[in-house]
């Protein structure tokens, strides 16, 4: 496969612009099946885009007192974050000899940014209720880190192997038991990465009304909206490549599908899981997350040592 | 019609803003947008910060002390936002236009673009008026 060059790589294909289209059709995704589970009709296939050109024309109000620069940079550090990911994992599927040792250790870095963009965000927009939303991100995020981390060292202690491309080329984590523990751990970790129900407590409209977006208008809320429907696309295809042996695409029409479907699969998941369960409270998720999370993780990284 | 255009009429979020309401017209307004109406199919969702509405729903008799609150909380509004008056106290003060409270209908201190009458108006009213509304951004 011809590959462009590096800059249009990361802007165009399969960074920025590849993730962000591919990102709006599966929150459109998201929002279609949400529809349909609560029995209604759904939006148009092109509701999610018209929401992000909207905010483009909408005025950006920069609240009195806050930290202007921080308040308007805090969104595009997570979506460079976004970009960065869907291209080293695409690069990783699409030709060979295009990654670099540990770079599964810079994903789990660069996964971790639009978190932390929402959390330097919120921090800066001088809203009490934004603070209170920030705080919870940061808590969940010290929550979901270690069993995350802890699962995908389940894979890479079995292939021995801390480059995407070598795990691919192993067999499918998912196919023996410590996988099949390690990704029902991830998927987990997912649904709060992704700040879904019921790990949505920075969020929670009822109560903080928007929480760590509660400031955020126009084009700046654009971009936090645009990185949350990459990062909705991202993170499955993350997990895809570690557990599931990724998305072949040089081998012909069958594999191509059957690893879109793996993609498919984990999404309408996350989306089944974020309409049918209530939201935990922070503290519960913490519990969750450092207690049987993180045992369940250790169970399947112990189960390498033992050769399952 | 502009792309610019198309794209905010297709997009409307909503915001609730409830001035000491009898509470009638808030649970017309929530009907509105229950899956039974399913509003989504037009781009409509609620949101809970005014920062992120482009039409705000007003409901209930603005006192003196509210009516302050209600014009800082539009202004905090990113423009361009669009403002709906919904129900008879909003509009006209209705029964409580005597009161030593009242501080007149709410268009005397937030422009409003729609007028929903009725005590408490249809959640098929207040769609009408959104329809009416949007036709009317679009300059049909």
């Amino acid at each position: 496969m011809e590959m462009l060059p590096l800059t249009l790589q990361v802007l165009v294909f399969p960074g920025l612009l590849f993730a962000a289209a591919a990102g709006l059709v599966t929150s459109w995704v998201d929002r279609m099946v949400t529809a349909r589970v609560q029995m209604r009709v759904g939006p148009p296939f092109l509701q999610p885009f018209y929401d992000v050109v909207k905010l483009m024309i909408k005025e950006t109000c920069v609240p009195a007192g806050g930290a202007r620069a921080l308040f308007l940079a805090a969104p595009l550090a997570g979506l460079a974050g976004a970009a960065l990911a869907s291209t080293i994992i695409w690069r990783a599927f699409l030709a060979r000899g295009s990654g670099f040792s540990g770079d599964v250790i810079v994903l789990l870095y660069l996964l971790t940014l639009p978190a932390l963009a929402v959390i330097l965000g919120s921090f800066a927009s001088r809203n009490p209720l934004a603070s209170l939303g920030g705080s919870r991100e940061m808590k969940l995020l010290l929550a979901y880190e270690l069993p995350f981390v802890l699962a995908v060292l389940a894979v890479v202690a079995r292939t021995g192997a801390l480059r995407l491309e070598e795990i691919l080329a192993a067999p499918a984590a998912a196919t023996r038991p410590s996988g099949i523990i390690a990704l029902v751990v991830a998927v987990l970790c997912m649904q709060a990465k992704l700040t879904l129900v019921p790990f949505d407590a920075p969020e929670a409209e009822t109560e903080l009304s928007g929480g760590a977006y509660i400031e955020y208008s126009g084009p700046p809320l654009a971009v936090f909206k645009l990185t949350r429907a990459m990062m909705l696309f991202t993170m499955p295809v993350f997990l895809v490549a570690v557990f599931g042996g990724g998305i072949r695409l040089g081998d012909g029409v069958l594999p191509a599908v059957a690893g879109v479907l793996k993609v498919v699969g984990l999404v309408v998941a996350t989306i089944l899981i974020r309409n049918t369960a209530p939201r935990v409270r922070i503290d519960q998720a913490v519990r969750f997350f450092w207690g049987p999370a993180t045992l369940a993780a250790l169970v399947a990284t112990g189960l390498v040592f033992v050769g399952l | 019609m502009s792309f610019a255009v198309r794209a905010l009429t297709r997009s409307l979020n909503v915001f609730h803003l409830g001035g000491s309401a009898c509470n009638n017209c808030d649970i017309e307004i929530l009907d509105a947008l229950t899956p039974r109406y399913d509003v989504e199919r037009f781009g409509l969702t609620l949101v809970g910060s005014v920062r992120h509405a482009d039409l705000i729903l007003l409901s209930g008799v603005f006192n003196t002390k509210a009516a302050i609150r209600a014009r800082r909380i539009y202004e905090q509004a990113p423009k361009p936002v669009v403002v709906v008056a919904i129900g008879a106290c909003a509009c006209t003060g209705d029964i409580f236009r005597k009161s030593y409270n009242w501080d007149g209908p709410v268009d005397r201190y937030i422009p409003v673009d729609a007028y929903v009458a009725g005590c408490p108006p249809k959640p098929e009213a207040m769609l009408e008026a959104v329809v009416t509304l949007v036709k009317k951004l679009r300059g049909a």
